[in-house]
């Protein structure tokens, strides 16, 4: 039998709107995945520890206050630091384009913005975690 | 209102009209017919759809003149030709010298009264120079840190004359302490000041999630400031309660209804418990609705809103002046209803969206710009969402009469059934434990998740059609509107600012108002002249948040809570 994709969920910084994170969380779960929805105000150290101690293929963190240049490259950075950089992290919110493609550069794997169908993130994470060759 | 010999006739001539109409039944022009809350809808009303309407006194009861019980009509016998609604547009960003020049190109355009934005540190009760607020500072509101800050923002601004409203929670005491001492320095006399703080503490911990302190303490910040503001600022709105963020989080229309004016309860009785009396404060009391796109059910809460509120007031916790039956309430149009894509079809849902609210008897309203899914509205967006107002109420004719839907078969049918469906949710609640009991267990939060996964799946399936999402959408769009993007600098300018304060202020006298402060909490008294005494020395907002935490700690959202669905 194939391996359920496990995703972490989390919301850093100090934004709680958490209607988006909380419909993936349940889109992911009826699609058969193994879904940690950790909560509101994590850390990028918070999410990194949470996600390695889980043991995942994913991190989806979700940031609608405007702070997400600051709160992905720091959850990439800590990812960096513990030597994580083969958990993918993906993300969604208000992400105007700009920022979407730089974020992508840096190295999120995937931000999807308003209006994207759970149908996409379901598939992104399938390819994704089904390609994905995990660090021992 | 209708004698029962006429309804007879009405059956009978209903039945003949089904028959014909079932000839066209074979086609359908949508999957399904049925309200953004999930609610089918019948193909006709009539009549028959409005219960108990035989009654001799059912006129009277259920829906009656405008500015009379039960105000299903609305809250003033003249409404809109007496006085146009509030043009109130939510506004701010950066830094408060931005905010301060957004206020008056809106009041140089023609709105009517500001609503004041704060950013998430400012929110959640940090400084910007606190570790929390690294890569927040001015992104989704304006910062403030002390007075200075404030000062900035109302420059220039009478506040005599335009009435301020302020979108802030967790420390909204802080905040209405820090704009009271402004009013101070200018001189405006603190009863000349009109204005509305949302300090509704509940809703956040249902759906916004900006909360700081457990429910308890926060309660008892919430009455001390209402029991100042009775004496001291009589005009104050002290507590705007909340269904908009209710609604955002993806509830329902009769959730939004039910869990608003359940929160409102809970108000009334903690003051009623903190000795104040019901007919001093209940006419500060006012509310906030959502206006989302379903456009006769929207205009259906609001008119049920202001029966029931006015019912339990008058006949539950038994207030006799009559201003304290009065819903009186603000609207904005639904921020989660707009698109990312094709955004300027924005443009369009918000003006029908501001269509309800106006028919629903709305006193005030904010409309939102186009690019509110892309970020924080540009000069050019704010202005169109502005001029929507201007253009319902003046060119359109709806200001002419009180209540125009009113008698209408469907919007009282369905004004009757949000009632109801209202009570069920009270009746459940009691059920329960109370209000609080229901957040601390997730009550409300997994309803209103369950309506939000609901609501995905309906789009997602296509039973429901969103115009440019999962339907007439444009491969390859390109987004070309003006986007507004906060100056990276904006963080390092404010804290600047803030270490300038900080340096020149009286750091001996801030330390005992602190320390006062600390000692009103811990022993229970009024913490709100204390906090008005710390505003006045500049102490930050950071550090009075910092002193209530360490008395009354931080709430953590029970898991319970965080169910999904």
């Amino acid at each position: 039998m194939e391996k359920k994709v496990r995703v972490l969920l989390a919301k850093p910084g100090l934004d709680g709107h958490d209607r988006g994170v909380k419909v993936i969380a349940a889109a992911l779960r009826d699609a058969g995945m193994e879904v940690i929805y950790t909560g509101l105000r994590q850390t990028p150290q918070m999410i990194v520890d949470a996600a390695i101690q889980e043991d995942v293929d994913a991190i989806g963190v979700s940031i609608l206050s405007g702070a997400h240049m600051t709160l992905f490259p720091a959850i990439l950075a800590e990812l960096k630091a513990k030597d994580a950089t083969d958990i993918i992290l993906f993300g969604g919110g208000i992400i105007p384009d700009d920022d979407k493609t730089e974020l992508e550069k840096m190295g999120v794997a995937k931000i999807f913005t308003p209006g994207a169908p759970t149908e996409e993130a379901i598939k992104f994470l399938r390819e994704a975690a089904g390609s994905r060759s995990p660090k021992e | 209102m209708f004698a029962g010999k006429f309804l007879e006739k009405i059956k009978v001539k209903f039945s003949s009209w089904d028959k014909n109409a079932e000839k066209y039944r074979s086609k359908k022009s949508l999957p399904r017919f049925f309200t953004i809350s999930g609610q089918d809808i019948n193909e006709l009303y009539t009549p028959l759809d409005i219960k108990g309407s035989s009654a001799d006194d059912y006129f009277e009861k259920q829906i009656n003149f405008p500015g009379e019980y039960p105000y299903t009509r609305g809250i003033h016998p003249t409404m809109y030709r007496t006085r146009m609604w509030t043009f109130r547009q939510f506004a701010g960003m950066a830094t408060p010298e931005e905010t301060n020049k957004r206020f008056k190109y809106i009041l140089a355009q023609g709105g009517t009264g500001l609503s004041t934005a704060f950013d998430m540190p400012t929110l959640m009760g940090y400084d910007s120079d606190q570790p929390q607020s690294l890569g927040e500072v001015g992104k989704c509101g304006v910062a403030v840190d002390t007075l200075a800050d404030m000062e900035i923002i109302f420059e220039g601004i009478d506040l005599g004359k335009v009435s301020v409203s302020m979108t802030i929670n967790s420390p909204a005491s802080i905040i209405l302490a820090m704009f009271l001492a402004v009013a101070e320095k200018k001189g405006v006399a603190l009863d000349k000041l009109r204005g509305t703080l949302q300090n509704d503490i509940l809703k956040e911990y249902i759906a916004q999630k900006e909360f700081i302190y457990p429910p308890k303490p926060s309660i008892k910040l919430i009455t001390d400031m209402m029991a100042y503001c009775l004496k001291n600022v009589p005009q104050w709105n002290t507590i705007s309660i909340s269904g908009y963020h209710i609604r955002e989080a993806g509830s329902t229309a009769a959730q939004e209804l039910a869990f608003t004016l359940a929160d409102g309860f809970c108000y009334i009785e903690a003051a009623i418990e903190a000795g104040l009396d019901i007919d001093e404060f209940a006419p500060r009391l006012s509310f906030f609705f959502n206006a989302h796109s379903d456009f006769f059910e929207e205009i259906a809460k609001y008119r049920a809103a202001r029966r029931i509120y006015a019912r339990h007031m008058k006949e539950k916790y038994k207030a006799k002046n009559q201003r304290s039956w009065l819903l009186r309430f603000h609207s904005q149009t639904a921020g989660c209803s707009l698109t990312a894509q094709q955004p300027e079809n924005n443009i369009v849902r918000t003006a029908i969206q501001a269509l309800s609210a106006v028919m629903g008897g709305t006193q005030s309203l904010h409309t939102n710009a186009m690019d509110e899914t892309l970020a924080l509205p540009s000069e050019r967006a704010a202005l169109i969402a502005l001029r929507t107002q201007q253009v319902i109420a003046y060119e359109t004719g709806v200001a002419n009469t009180v209540d125009p839907l009113g008698g209408s078969y469907f919007v009282e049918a369905l004004t009757d059934k949000m009632e109801k469906e209202a009570e069920e949710y009270f009746a459940e609640i009691e059920k329960r434990g109370g209000v609080l009991t229901c957040i601390e267990e997730g009550f409300f939060q997994t309803e209103i998740a369950r309506a939000a996964y609901q609501f995905q799946k309906e789009v997602e399936s296509k039973e429901r059609v969103i115009v440019g999402v999962n339907d007439y959408t444009m491969e390859n769009e390109k987004i070309d509107i003006p986007v507004l993007k906060i100056d990276k600098e904006c963080e390092r300018k404010q804290i600047a600012a803030l270490q300038k304060i900080k340096a020149e202020r009286n750091n001996g006298q801030v330390q005992v108002s602190l320390d006062k402060l600390k000692q009103v909490a811990t022993d229970g008294g009024n913490t709100f002249e204390a906090i008005l005494e710390c505003s006045r020395e500049y102490a930050t907002l950071g550090e009075m948040c910092d002193v209530l935490r360490s008395v009354w700690g931080e709430h953590v959202e029970n898991p319970a809570a965080m169910q999904v669905s």
